[in-house]
């Protein structure tokens, strides 16, 4: 394996990513509204519903009609504390997987699609690397970018939602083992997902934006997770989650496989 | 002897119904420049993806650097550099960025990468705008990036697709310079597929005129206009008051001679039927007593050479 161009490729393709507005602004903006400013809303909104005259009861209802491992979970705390706890650990665990789904999508649609609408892609079929080191060399640099992004993220999130929890819980409470499963085993998959989907789709996506929408889809999945733990019919325990991480692992393995048997220089050149 | 560094035999690629390549054979040898000559739709950018590995033939062989393609593909395209029809130049990074990472991917030495880099921007011409996004640059520094881009790893064999395209005048003799340096001095085997007829005839030792993917000759420059331009114009100086007789002599000579004479300041322009033809018009002329002056062929080109072959694969047709 050619490392060396291996990794010539991904340092191309996240310089070219840094450059283009379109790819990076998604990028920034979707981690920052989910890690920076979500803990914040989440931790006041117990006081909030409180000014607005209603109690906590309702959210109490909501949690009521949650499964009993995580009422049991969150039976050590007092109603405002679960709240916060409900909203902050558990609620927004599947929107986490958004930001790596998402960042991997972007960057790899514009990794295959977008090279091809560049006109880019026939000097670097010519390079010396094989059909696998271009694949692999496409392939990370998406992966690589989006797990930094899932990791920085998390970061900021661990430190937005404890300073913003601070004042009701009183201590650092985030994250939970669940969460770190979440973060190590979860989100690479889910990045793996987004990728792995676009490479499918931009073999016959005439752009960036076209690939970009069409493999849009790939987010529906974490939706279903949303609503699945929403409406209490599931919740992120660490065998969930670990599971979860087992299915989206398969499912990227499979389709990476069969993107792996479509990418071929002859196919791609003759697309040109 | 030189040795073969492309050996191609029976090579066929179809695409569907249409045939791009079809039975192609020729040799190249080592330190040539070798032109691929051709309308568009000829069968040259496949011909050159066909001997990169970059395309699977469905019929024949070739050896490339006494490496199969399609199975050494990687060793084969570390030593060859190909620049394509559109250079294909990322807008979006730098001058040197774009060098530097094709340096890195290319295996230079990464000791060498920014003394190389720097010396390929300085020769042509780039050096100014070496930190300037390229989407700001012009098609002909495009070009001449693309160029640079080709040659970071001091490639055995080029492949250049119309390595002149969209250069001004100057930009394009400095690429041909460089092409026949490359060839000269350093033994580098270029394989130079081009429209431009008259550059070709300028560079290359030996040309391939390819017709809808079939090879329609191969030979030197000189080879191929002995062999295929049939006519080919003559200036003739008479004395001044034997013009008429001149004119009348000519035009009887229909075996000798295709069309009737200009006359131009007081001098003939006949097209004969080649180079034959001359001794045989001018003993015409000396038996009627015309005195001759001076007779001087037009020398032919490449050009007349594939407009020969455009004819004659027409009339076949």
């Amino acid at each position: 394996m050619n490392w060396r161009a291996v990794f010539a490729i991904v340092r191309k393709d996240l310089k070219i990513v840094l450059q283009n507005k379109g790819v990076l602004i998604p990028i920034i903006l979707v981690p920052l509204i989910l890690f920076g400013l979500l803990p914040w809303i989440s931790a006041l909104a117990p006081s909030m519903v409180n000014m607005g005259g209603t109690s906590l009861d309702e959210i109490a209802t909501l949690i009521a009609q949650m499964p009993v491992g995580l009422r049991t979970e969150l039976a050590p705390y007092t109603l405002e504390q679960q709240s916060i706890v409900f909203f902050l650990v558990y609620m927004l665990a599947p929107m986490f997987l958004i930001v790596p789904l998402m960042v991997a999508s972007v960057i790899a649609a514009d990794s295959f699609a977008g090279e091809r609408e560049r006109r880019t892609l026939e000097s670097l079929l010519y390079s010396p690397t094989s059909d696998r080191e271009l694949f692999i060399a496409k392939l990370l640099s998406s992966w690589l970018a989006a797990i930094v992004v899932a990791l920085a993220g998390f970061l900021l999130y661990v430190i937005m939602a404890n300073a913003a929890a601070w004042s009701t819980l009183g201590r650092i409470f985030f994250p939970n083992w669940m969460w770190i499963v979440l973060v190590l085993w979860v989100s690479p998959a889910a990045a793996g997902l987004g990728l792995s989907t676009m490479v499918l789709v931009s073999g016959r996506a005439q752009g960036f934006q076209d690939a970009y929408q069409t493999g849009g889809a790939v987010v529906l999945p974490i939706l279903l997770l949303m609503f699945g733990q929403l409406s209490g019919a599931m919740y992120f325990s660490i065998w969930v989650v670990f599971f979860i991480g087992l299915i989206l692992w398969v499912i990227d393995i499979a389709l990476i496989w069969f993107g792996s048997k479509i990418f071929r220089r002859g196919r791609l050149i003759a697309r040109l | 002897m030189s040795a073969t560094v492309i050996h191609v035999e029976n090579l066929t690629r179809r695409f569907g119904d249409n045939i791009a390549v079809n039975d192609l054979s020729f040799e190249v040898k080592a330190g040539e420049v070798f032109g691929f000559l051709g309308h568009n739709g000829a069968g040259k950018t496949t011909t050159v993806r066909l001997l990169n590995g970059v395309l699977e033939a469905h019929s024949g062989s070739m050896r490339v650097l006494d490496l199969d393609p399609l199975h050494d593909g990687p060793s084969l395209r570390a030593r060859t550099g190909v620049l394509t029809e559109s250079a294909s130049v990322e807008n979006r990074l730098t001058a040197r960025d774009n060098l530097l990472i094709y340096a890195d991917l290319f295996g230079v030495p990464r000791e060498k990468i920014p003394a190389r880099v720097s010396e390929l921007l300085d020769f042509f011409g780039l050096s100014e705008h070496a930190e300037e996004k390229v989407e700001g640059f012009s098609t002909g520094m495009r070009q001449r990036l693309a160029l640079a881009r080709t040659l970071l790893h001091d490639p055995e064999v080029l492949f250049l697709d119309e390595p002149t395209a969209g250069l001004d005048p100057i930009a394009a003799n400095q690429v041909n310079e460089l092409i026949a340096n490359l060839s000269a001095e350093k033994g580098r085997t270029v394989f130079l597929c081009t429209h431009n007829l008259v550059e070709a005839q300028k560079l290359c030792d030996r040309v391939v005129v390819m017709e809808h993917g079939k090879l329609a000759a191969i030979g030197t420059p000189l080879d191929l206009m002995q062999q295929y331009v049939r006519r080919l114009d003559v200036d003739i100086e008479v004395a001044p008051d034997q013009l008429d007789i001149a004119l009348d002599a000519l035009s009887s000579a229909s075996s000798l001679t295709r069309g009737l004479s200009r006359q131009v300041n007081g001098k003939l322009t006949q097209t004969v039927t080649g180079r034959d033809a001359i001794p045989s018009l001018v003993n015409l002329l000396v038996q009627k007593g015309i005195h001759v002056y001076h007779i001087a062929a037009h020398q032919p080109s490449l050009e007349d050479v594939y407009f020969a072959l455009h004819r004659e694969k027409e009339a076949l047709q």
